[in-house]
């Protein structure tokens, strides 16, 4: 039972949705106070390559190497997030080119990859990798029992952060206020919130969860370093925002379905099923779906309809006011 | 004005970089004292734990023995089209003369054509030219011992296989290994998973979760890295490797794995080329030539798995054995290869080694990809 078809693809599916989550989490939250960060594959890529440096590194018992390794991929995801925030907040310059500029950057054959060949990563297995948190007999219950709780901490923390950042953005001041400064920072400011700080401090957690979610993928999915190993995730973690409607638990099932996409390919393959004369079609529907969201959230019009920040995109000038 | 100024600093470099290109492009008279140019062009990074790795070995083998007299690079993650063209391009303008092009479909006869100064080193395909060589080896040979000892080591007889690009070469190295599996556990079959990649370990290491959750105890591939065996690994079961020596990743997983030796060609090709009694030709290396070999057993194979691969190595050596001999039937169970016929490398359309577009039976999948 608990190797059927549709348990492995809903337990691959939340499995490979987790750095998707991660980084649509963080995208979310600096999208919604108003910046536009497409640099979330770039710094996707740098958390991975630091949070494997500092698992290589450390030389300390499993829990604390792993504790230290995301610490350190959130806080590089968060050094790339700065620079696009102090280049679209303070310099307001254009935050789509800011934010391509940023994975360009960081990115696969940029600063990831020169630090990760530097450091001589990529000859080796992670010397600590995250593996299912409950005990055997619970992760062979069945169904439950691979999907929900044969997973890693990860997993766990990143569904904490779901019901967190719902709860935030709803529920509390500093979340009401994120929501005005994206959707109306002269509003916002003329209240006396302040645009720039929540701006710089929106991105920069978005950034840090994006580091998170490249950490997940050396630490847990693979769990090994090479250059590029992301392979457009980032991409689609900015598709799932839109997908989710700005809103973090439609993004759990975002996250859950692009992943699932991802593992429809070889499970179909390794149970002889064929759909068609070659898999190359099905290893290409996370990316063929992350194309139709982006083409349809393009326009305008549906953006705002989708409920969009109102002031996504744009720099907050006050003289212009 | 503060534009103005800004293109001015963009294209400062940019000038210093076209000029340093035209000063590399002119040529450097040759002489006794100058190493000889080669160049080793990689599908993916040169510390890959598999091919690449291998053929990186091969260049330091080289470099070693020849020391000063040549000078040798490396070109790493470089896409088989425009990307390996332009990469010629510049090796061209630096001024090598030997390039090594380590990924199936690099060199085209256009693009040899186009630089008639350069000697081109294709590995593992067809194209010979005046200055294209092409050179790869048997290692279908030791494949088929690998597969020997996945079959010995499989307790259902169910083995996974992941597996890259639906060619000739992969379909015929999946072959070898299932026709080793079933010598040592009869009626053994192999499923296969296509990444279509070399070298993509977040999906390699998802094809060997599928074939694991399709039931299969024992992993094999022939893919580029070891995301296969970290995932044997995982689950504790047995994995035989491709390409290095990689047991690292899968210290109690591993079984053994084929390797590469591609060093002693490479010497031999450099120096006829800097004797200048370099030719053009087709190398298929073997067992005999110590081009292709089993890395070490792990401590999975039991020592009569151990002396009965030992016993066939010898025999595929001194030649009274080969796989590839008939009876060899496909999936449907059709006769493909009669009784006592061998198969040639490049004679005899899809029953040779280089033009196999179809699995024996056993194999589970579609040869098509």
């Amino acid at each position: 039972m608990n190797n059927s078809l549709a348990v492995v693809l809903i337990a691959s599916g939340v499995a490979y949705g987790t750095p998707l989550l991660f980084a649509a989490l963080g995208e979310l939250l600096a999208e919604r106070s108003g910046v536009l960060n497409l640099g979330v594959e770039g710094m996707m890529l740098v958390g991975a390559v630091m949070g494997f440096w500092a698992d290589e590194s450390f030389h300390v018992p499993t829990g604390i190497a792993l504790a230290l390794a995301i610490v350190v991929a959130a806080l590089a995801g968060a050094v790339m997030a700065a620079v696009h925030a102090f280049l679209v907040i303070t310099l307001r310059a254009n935050q789509i080119v800011s934010g391509l500029a940023l994975t360009i950057f960081a990115g696969a054959a940029g600063l990831s990859s020169y630090l990760g060949n530097d450091l001589q990563l990529s000859d080796k297995p992670a010397r600590h990798a995250f593996g299912p948190l409950l005990p055997k007999a619970l992760q062979n219950l069945p169904v439950v029992g691979p999907i929900l709780l044969g997973q890693n901490i990860l997993v766990y923390i990143s569904w904490i952060l779901v019901v967190g950042i719902g709860l935030y953005l709803t529920r509390t001041r500093p979340g009401l206020n994120v929501r005005a400064v994206g959707e109306a920072p002269s509003a916002a400011d003329t209240m006396g919130i302040n645009v720039t700080a929540y701006r710089y401090a929106h991105t920069l957690v978005g950034g840090a969860l994006a580091g998170v979610g490249g950490a997940t993928i050396t630490l847990a999915l693979t769990p090994q370093w090479v250059s590029g190993i992301t392979g457009g995730s980032g991409w689609i973690a900015v598709a799932l925002v839109i997908f989710a409607f700005w809103r973090p638990g439609l993004c759990l099932v975002g996250a859950y379905f692009f992943g699932a996409l991802q593992a429809v390919a070889p499970e179909l393959q390794a149970r002889s099923i064929s759909l068609g004369p070659t898999v190359l079609w099905t290893n290409s529907l996370p990316y063929l779906m992350t194309v139709l969201v982006l083409v349809v959230a393009a326009s305008g019009t549906a953006r705002r309809r989708l409920g969009a920040p109102g002031a996504l995109g744009t720099a907050y000038v006050r003289e212009a006011r | 004005m503060k534009r103005a100024k800004l293109s001015l600093v963009a294209a400062a470099p940019l000038t210093a970089m076209i000029a340093s290109l035209l000063i590399g492009a002119t040529p450097t008279p040759a002489s006794a004292a100058t190493p000889y140019k080669a160049a080793w062009i990689y599908v993916g990074p040169h510390n890959d734990g598999g091919w690449s790795q291998a053929q990186n070995d091969g260049r330091l083998y080289v470099q070693k023995a020849l020391g000063s007299r040549v000078e040798t690079t490396y070109k790493e993650n470089i896409a088989v089209g425009t990307q390996f063209s332009q990469t010629v391009a510049s090796l061209s303008a630096q001024g090598y003369k030997m390039i090594f092009a380590t990924s199936y479909g690099y060199v085209t006869p256009q693009l040899a054509a186009q630089y008639p100064n350069i000697k081109f080193e294709q590995a593992t395909g067809t194209l010979v030219a005046k200055n294209v060589s092409e050179y790869f080896g048997a290692a279908e040979d030791t494949i088929f011992l690998s597969g020997m000892a996945a079959g010995a080591a499989s307790k259902t007889g169910k083995i996974g296989f992941v597996v890259a690009y639906p060619i000739p070469e992969v379909i015929r190295h999946t072959n070898a290994f299932t026709l080793g599996a079933q010598l040592t556990h009869p009626g053994a079959t192999v499923r296969v998973v296509w990444t279509h990649s070399w070298y993509d370990p977040a999906a390699e290491r998802k094809a060997a979760q599928s074939l694991y959750s399709a039931g299969v105890d024992v992993l094999g591939q022939n893919v580029d890295s070891p995301a296969t065996g970290e995932f044997a690994e995982s689950v504790g079961i047995p994995w035989v490797g491709y390409d290095s020596n990689s047991s690292n990743f899968g210290p109690k997983s591993w079984l053994t794995a084929s390797v590469y030796n591609w060093g002693p060609y490479e010497l031999t090709q450099i120096k006829d080329a800097i004797a200048g009694t370099w030719k053009s030709g087709f190398y298929y290396g073997s067992i005999k030539d110590g081009f292709t070999k089993l890395a070490p057993f792990g401590k999975r194979v039991s020592a009569k798995t151990r002396a009965l691969i030992l016993k066939y190595e010898q025999k595929i050596e001194n030649g009274t054995y080969y796989e590839f001999t008939g009876p060899l039937y496909d999936q449907q169970g059709k006769l493909r290869v009669r009784k006592g016929v061998r198969m040639q490398v490049l004679q005899g359309g899809t029953n040779s080694l280089y033009g196999m577009n179809w699995f024996v039976k056993g194999v589970i999948g579609s040869p098509n990809g």
